[in-house]
C-alpha cells in the first residue's frame, strides 16, 4: 500500500468528474399533475401522460423550471435565453413511453462552477451544465434467482416515471477522492439550501456516477474513462473512487490495457465490477420533442429568482466564522447543512455561546443521532434544550459529565434539561459537607494512588477526582472536588 | 440520390425481429423518406434557421398543482400481466 501510495504520488494523476442525479421535490410530476411522491403503493400515481399512452401530452411544470433555473444560478452558471427538450429514444422497460425527455444540445443552464474546500484549500470545480429530464420507473426483476442475469421477468412500478429530475455535469476538475468527496458534500449542501430537493441519497432523490482515469502528470491528455455506478451515499463514492484509482494504477503499471467500460460499486465487497449497461448501444437517437415549446425564461423571471437565492453554505460559513467566532473546522461542520445550520442558529438565538453550541452539536449531539440513526429534524431534541445546557454548564450549575446526562435524557425524551437536571439529580454538589463523604470513602477504597499523590505523583489526582465523580454520578464540582481532596490528603498525612 | 439505411441496426434498436423481405421493404421505404430529408437540407440555406417546432411558441407551462391520476385498477388495465401490483413484462437482457 505505502509503495502504491508513492507511485500514486509520483507517477499518475487522477482526473475525476462527476454526474449528479437529482429529484426535484415539486409536487407534482414534470409533465402530468401526478403526485411527485416517494413510497407510494406501486402503480397509483400514474395517468395516461406518465404511462405513455398514445396521444397524451406532456406539459412542464413551471415549479421544476424554476427550480432547476436556482440550481443554475447557484452555481454560477449562465441560464440559456433559448432551451429545448430532447426526446432520448431507448427501448427498455422501465420508461413504457419508450424514450425519456431529457435536454441534449441546449440545456436550461450552462457554464458554472462551485468551490470546495480541502485540508484548508479552496478548489473550484467547473460545472458543464445543468439539464431538466424526467426519471424513469423502478424495476424488480423477477423469477428464478432475483438477480437480474438470471431473471425470468421484469416487474414494473411507474409511480417514479415522470419525476422530474436534474442532471448536474461537473467538469473533469477533481483529482482525488477526497476532492470529489468534498463536491458532492458541497453540492447536496447547496440543493438542501435550495429547499429545491430533499438529497436523500439512500432514498435515491440525489444520485452520482463518477467518471474516473488516470494519467501522467502534466499530460494534457485524458486516460481511459471508466464510468462508475452504483454509488448511494458519498462514503460509497469516496471508497470507491479509492478502489478504482488503486485499480487503474496497478493495471498501467503493469501496462495492461484499460478498456473505456461502466463498472458498478459492490458496496458490500468494497470492489467495482464491470457492468452491464443498459444503453448497450449508446444510440440514443435524440430529436427535438416536437410536444414540448421551447423554454424562453424572462429575464426577470431569472432576476426575480436570483433574488429569492438563500444564503448559500459558503457563505454560511464564513459568517459562522467571521460573526460568531466559530473555527473553520467547526463551521465546515455546522453550516454545511441547511438543517444544522437552522439548528445551530435557533440555539445561539436563545443565547447560547456559538462555540460551545456547536462542540456539542458536532459532539455529543452528533454521536446520539448516529446511535439511533435518527435526523435532527426528527429528533425530539429541540435548541431550547441546547441553549439551556450550555447555560447551565457555563453557570456551572451543571458539571459537563452532568450535561452529557442531561442531553442523552433530553434526546430521548425531550422532556427539558431543568426538569432533568432535577429528576436525575445532577445539580453539581460543590459544597465540602456534601462531598466529604464521599472523599473519604475514595481515600479509603483506593490507598495505593492516595499513597503515590503524597509522595509528590501529582497526576494521579485527576483520577481521584474521576472516583469521586463517578460516586456521585457526575454530580460533584470537579473543581471544588480537587481542592478538597489536595486539602484533605496534604493536611492530616 | 438514393440514401442507405442501416434496417438491420435500426430494427435491433426498436427490438423488431423482421424477415428478409420486411428488411427489404423497409431499406426502401425508409430510404425514401431518408432521401426527402435529403432534398430538404439541399434547399435549407445558411439563413434558414433549423426548425425543430412549426409553431414560434415558448414558455408553455403548468402550475405544479396536483390532478386526479388513474386508478391503480384502470392503470393496471393495460398491462400485458400483472404481478405484485406492478406492471409484468418481459425480462431484458443487456448485450455488448
Amino acid at each position: 500500500m505505502a509503495e502504491a501510495d508513492t507511485a500514486k504520488a509520483t507517477r499518475f494523476e487522477t482526473v475525476i468528474g462527476l454526474e449528479c442525479h437529482v429529484e426535484l421535490s415539486t409536487a407534482t410530476k414534470m409533465f402530468c399533475g401526478c403526485l411527485n411522491a416517494f413510497g407510494a403503493p406501486p402503480n397509483t400515481n400514474v395517468c395516461p401522460v406518465c404511462l405513455g399512452h398514445p396521444g397524451t401530452l406532456p406539459v412542464p411544470n413551471e415549479k421544476a423550471i424554476e427550480y432547476t433555473i436556482k440550481i443554475g444560478l447557484a452555481l454560477g452558471c449562465r441560464i440559456a435565453p433559448h432551451s429545448i427538450f430532447h426526446r432520448k429514444n431507448y427501448f427498455y422497460p422501465d420508461m413504457p413511453k419508450n424514450f425519456q425527455i431529457s435536454q441534449y444540445d441546449l440545456p436550461l443552464c450552462v457554464g458554472g462552477h462551485l468551490d470546495i474546500e480541502v485540508d484548508g484549500e479552496t478548489h473550484r470545480v467547473g460545472i458543464t451544465r445543468v439539464h431538466l429530464e424526467e426519471d424513469t420507473g423502478k424495476t424488480v426483476h423477477g423469477g428464478a434467482t432475483g438477480r437480474i442475469g438470471g431473471a425470468e421477468y421484469a416487474l414494473e412500478d411507474y409511480n417514479r416515471a415522470g419525476v422530474p429530475l436534474v442532471e448536474v455535469v461537473s467538469e473533469p476538475d477533481m483529482r482525488s477522492a477526497e476532492q470529489a468527496r468534498a463536491y458532492l458534500t458541497e453540492l447536496r449542501a447547496t440543493l438542501e439550501s435550495l429547499g429545491v430537493s430533499d438529497v436523500r441519497m439512500e432514498e435515491g432523490s440525489l444520485r452520482c456516477d463518477a467518471n474516473v482515469s488516470l494519467r501522467r502528470p502534466g499530460s494534457e491528455e485524458l486516460g481511459t474513462k471508466i464510468e462508475i455506478k452504483n454509488l448511494n451515499s458519498i462514503r460509497s463514492l469516496y471508497r470507491a473512487l479509492n478502489f478504482e484509482e488503486e485499480r487503474q494504477q496497478v493495471a498501467l503499471e503493469r501496462g495492461e490495457p484499460l478498456i473505456q467500460e461502466t463498472r458498478h460499486w459492490d458496496e458490500g465487497k468494497g470492489i467495482t465490477t464491470h457492468g452491464r449497461s443498459k444503453e448497450y448501444a449508446f444510440d440514443y437517437r435524440y430529436f427535438p420533442e416536437p410536444d414540448l415549446a421551447p423554454l424562453e425564461p424572462d429575464p426577470q423571471w431569472i432576476e426575480t429568482l436570483r433574488a429569492e437565492l438563500p444564503e448559500l453554505p459558503a457563505a454560511r460559513r464564513r459568517r459562522f466564522q467571521d460573526e460568531l467566532g466559530l473555527s473553520a473546522h467547526q463551521a465546515g461542520l455546522v453550516a454545511s447543512s441547511a438543517e444544522w445550520a437552522r439548528f445551530f442558529e435557533a440555539t445561539v438565538s436563545a443565547g447560547a455561546d456559538p462555540r460551545a453550541a456547536a462542540n456539542w452539536m458536532t459532539g455529543d449531539l452528533a454521536a446520539l443521532l448516529r446511535e439511533t440513526h435518527q435526523s435532527l429534524t426528527a429528533a425530539k431534541v429541540t435548541p431550547e434544550h441546547l441553549a439551556e445546557l450550555v447555560k447551565l454548564l457555563d453557570e456551572q450549575v451543571i458539571s459537563s459529565a452532568g450535561a452529557k446526562v442531561a442531553l442523552a435524557e433530553a434526546f430521548a425524551t425531550g422532556a427539558s434539561v431543568d426538569a432533568v437536571v432535577e429528576a436525575k439529580g445532577l445539580r453539581q454538589v460543590g459544597d465540602s459537607e456534601a462531598l466529604g463523604g464521599m472523599i473519604e470513602q475514595v481515600i479509603e477504597e483506593n490507598p495505593a494512588p492516595v499513597e503515590q499523590f503524597r509522595k509528590g505523583k501529582e497526576g494521579v489526582l485527576g483520577f481521584l477526582v474521576g472516583q469521586v465523580m463517578k460516586k456521585s454520578g457526575g454530580a460533584a464540582n470537579p473543581k471544588v472536588a480537587a481542592e478538597l481532596l489536595r486539602e484533605r490528603l496534604s493536611g492530616s498525612g | 440520390m438514393p440514401v442507405e439505411i442501416d434496417v438491420q441496426h435500426v430494427a435491433r434498436l426498436a427490438r423488431l425481429a423482421l424477415t428478409e423481405e420486411e428488411q427489404e421493404r423497409f431499406r426502401r421505404q425508409l430510404g425514401l423518406i431518408l432521401e426527402h430529408a435529403e432534398n430538404v437540407r439541399e434547399v435549407a440555406a445558411v439563413d434558414v434557421p433549423p426548425t425543430s417546432h412549426p409553431i414560434p411558441r415558448s414558455n408553455v407551462l403548468r402550475p405544479d398543482d396536483p390532478a386526479p391520476s388513474l386508478s391503480h385498477e384502470e392503470a393496471m388495465a393495460s398491462a400485458p400481466e400483472e404481478e405484485s401490483d406492478r406492471f409484468k413484462v418481459p425480462r431484458v437482457v443487456e448485450q455488448e
